[in-house]
């Protein structure tokens, strides 16, 4: 079995390396978002640091610490949010002008020491209150999902569309001659793009965390461990379309249809904190909102093997429910 | 009486507008080349694909050494297709690698490049090849796992006349180390060339079935003579001749061929383009199915 699964993995991977097109799209495809997000995430120059200034709407402050220049200086209502805020280092200092001057500091944050000194010259004794927390920027949010979003499309189109071809062609039907069972040719082209999509996607996460400066707050093999399931996941459910179909049109349309929705609802671009309840529950279903979700707890806030536990166990058990229907309705020919 | 090699018992298939195959049984013996032989739409590549283990049949069964169709058969078994798309990108040698990877056992990769005259495409990328040469890459595929049982599905169809030729001759080669070939074909001449014995069908029942000379012997007493059309004057029309016309031919089918000869000359027949030749595979297939070969 080993043999013949290695025989299978070793043609596929050749096929894949030498069809120039295919491969030429998927390294310039990175290396294209690399790119973008140096031009999205770079431009002029912005103020240095950011104050939060509690107080109420309309508010007028005139104080020392409001003249210094680079510094740009938020209204803000909320203390909870602008504290929240403050933890993620979206704010460098927050300060409430009020009954004698009271601020909070970020200590983790070097702009948060930088902006308490400005602060110290202006009023020395202003009351401290320190808070930590490790910045969180939108970059470093989204960076799971153009992560996830990548697989997706690799996996779903890349898988799907191959063992269409092969059917289409009566390759399929050919291997279906020999002693090689379907799910020794199913486990072989899950391999074989798994190795694909882990190489690329390694490239992607070193590449735009170099452009970014992104450093993950958690594990990197729990990463790892992660994104083989989620690449599980979503190549096993390409598979489930691709196993029957002999239709281009037909496995193209349902392509679509699944990654439509997960690019929209699976928190890609934004949250789907405060959407419907049953949008949530729609999203929920699909494998790659446990993968962001959980890739996203382990790379911004640090979340071990137990947090994500439930994420990797649905992503598991989706790779075997997939896996098992693509086997039982898999044709080797065109009916 | 030892057990064939393959046994076909009353296979039927039938799909919701026809049935392809309409009760058709036989047996292959060890170590010969069958031939089944029908035009196309007679039924005979989805009999093959029964045998092949690649098509269920609707109903009847087949039997691989006594048994039914398994593992073991699958081991033993090499195959040809009509049509064959093999993975892009991958030359000739890798292309057989990765089939020599699907079985236990086999010949080595370089073995059968040697048999097949592939030495010199070995790096060639397969897609690259010319027809002759793919159906030579095919035949080395089927061949990997040195099987017991060939299948070869209209193996020479499309290709030109010298490439056809070279093919028959790598068939002989492979039939002279005593594998048992099955050879679905439309050409009377590779059957007559390859086959110890063959299966005519038609409309998926099979309407003759033996060694090609005993089928001949069978079914023709005569020699055929052949004339142009265009020399045959109206005149020797009212002779009593069994007569069939084609487009450029006149064909005389005759128990006496003195007394025929006679006649025509009589009738001031010219003969100068006269051919006298035995009934073939052809003649016998348009005695039992009353129609022409359509290739």
């Amino acid at each position: 079995m080993i043999r013949r699964l290695a025989a299978v993995f070793h043609a596929r991977n050749l096929e894949f390396l030498r069809d120039r097109g295919t491969l030429l799209f998927t390294l310039l495809l990175p290396i294209m978002v690399v790119i973008g997000m140096s031009f999205v995430f770079g431009g002029p120059q912005r103020p240095l640091f950011k104050v939060g200034v509690l107080g109420a709407a309309g508010d007028v402050r005139t104080h020392p610490f409001l003249s210094e220049r680079y510094v740009e200086f938020v209204p803000l209502t909320g203390r909870a949010e602008a504290l929240r805020k403050l933890t993620h280092q979206q704010l460098d200092l927050l300060v409430d002008f009020g009954d004698g001057t009271r601020y909070w500091v970020n200590t983790d944050s070097p702009k948060g020491y930088v902006t308490e000194k400005l602060l110290l010259a202006a009023e020395p004794g202003a009351r401290r209150e320190p808070v930590t927390g490790k910045a969180l920027r939108y970059v470093d949010w989204l960076f799971p999902g153009i992560l996830g979003m990548n697989m997706m499309f690799s996996c779903l189109f890349g898988v799907g569309y191959v063992v269409l071809r092969y059917r289409k062609s009566g390759f399929l039907k050919r291997l279906h001659a020999t002693p090689l069972t379907a799910f020794e040719f199913l486990s072989a082209q899950v391999l074989s793009r798994l190795t694909l999509i882990l190489f690329v996607t390694a490239v992607l996460y070193a590449g735009i965390g170099a452009i970014i400066h992104f450093h993950s707050a958690g594990s990197t093999a729990l990463l790892a461990l992660l994104a083989v399931l989620g690449a599980l996941s979503l190549i096993a459910l390409g598979l489930t379309i691709a196993a029957r179909f002999s239709s281009e049109e037909l496995v193209g349309g349902l392509l679509n249809l699944l990654t439509w929705p997960m690019m929209l609802l699976s928190g890609i671009w934004f949250s789907l904190e405060g959407s419907p309840r049953w949008v949530q529950w729609v999203a929920n279903l699909f494998p790659l909102t446990h993968l962001l979700d959980a890739a996203r707890a382990v790379m911004l806030d640090g979340a071990g093997m137990a947090q994500i536990a439930p994420h990797l166990v649905y992503l598991a058990v989706t790779t075997l429910a997939f896996l098992a229907f693509g086997a039982w309705s898999f044709r080797w020919r065109i009916d | 009486m030892s057990t064939p090699l393959l046994e076909v018992r009353n296979l039927v298939k039938q799909y919701p507008a026809t049935t392809a195959v309409d009760g058709v049984s036989f047996s292959v013996p060890e170590g010969i080349c069958f031939g089944l032989l029908g035009p196309n739409g007679a039924g005979k590549t989805t009999t093959v694909e029964i045998m092949e283990g690649i098509l269920p049949p609707t109903s009847g069964e087949v039997r691989y050494r006594g048994e039914p169709l398994g593992a073991r058969f699958r081991e033993d078994a090499g195959i040809l297709f009509q049509k064959t798309a093999l993975q892009d990108f991958l030359t000739v040698r890798q292309c057989i690698a990765l089939f020599r990877g699907l079985y236990t056992h086999g010949l080595q990769i370089e073995e059968v490049i040697r048999i097949c005259a592939l030495e010199q495409l070995a790096a060639r990328d397969a897609r690259k090849l010319s027809g002759g040469q793919q159906q030579r890459l095919l035949l080395a595929i089927a061949l990997v796992n040195d099987p017991a049982v060939l299948f070869l599905d209209e193996p020479t169809t499309g290709l030109d006349p010298q490439a056809r030729r070279n093919f028959w001759q790598l068939v002989e080669s492979i039939k002279a180390r005593r594998k048992t070939i099955v050879l679905t074909t439309h050409y009377m001449e590779e059957a007559e060339l390859l086959c110890d014995e063959i299966a005519i069908m038609d409309r998926g029942r099979i309407v003759a079935q033996g060694p090609p000379r005993r089928l001949l012997r069978e079914h023709f007493a005569e020699v055929l003579l052949e004339l142009p059309r265009a020399e045959f004057p109206e005149t020797a029309r009212a002779l009593e001749l069994q007569l069939i016309e084609t487009s450029d031919r006149v064909e005389i089918t005759t128990h006496d061929l003195e007394g025929t000869l006679r006649s025509l000359l009589a009738a001031q027949v010219p003969l100068h383009n006269l051919r006298v030749r035995p009934p073939n595979l052809e003649d016998l297939f348009l005695e039992l199915t009353g129609k022409e070969l359509r290739p």
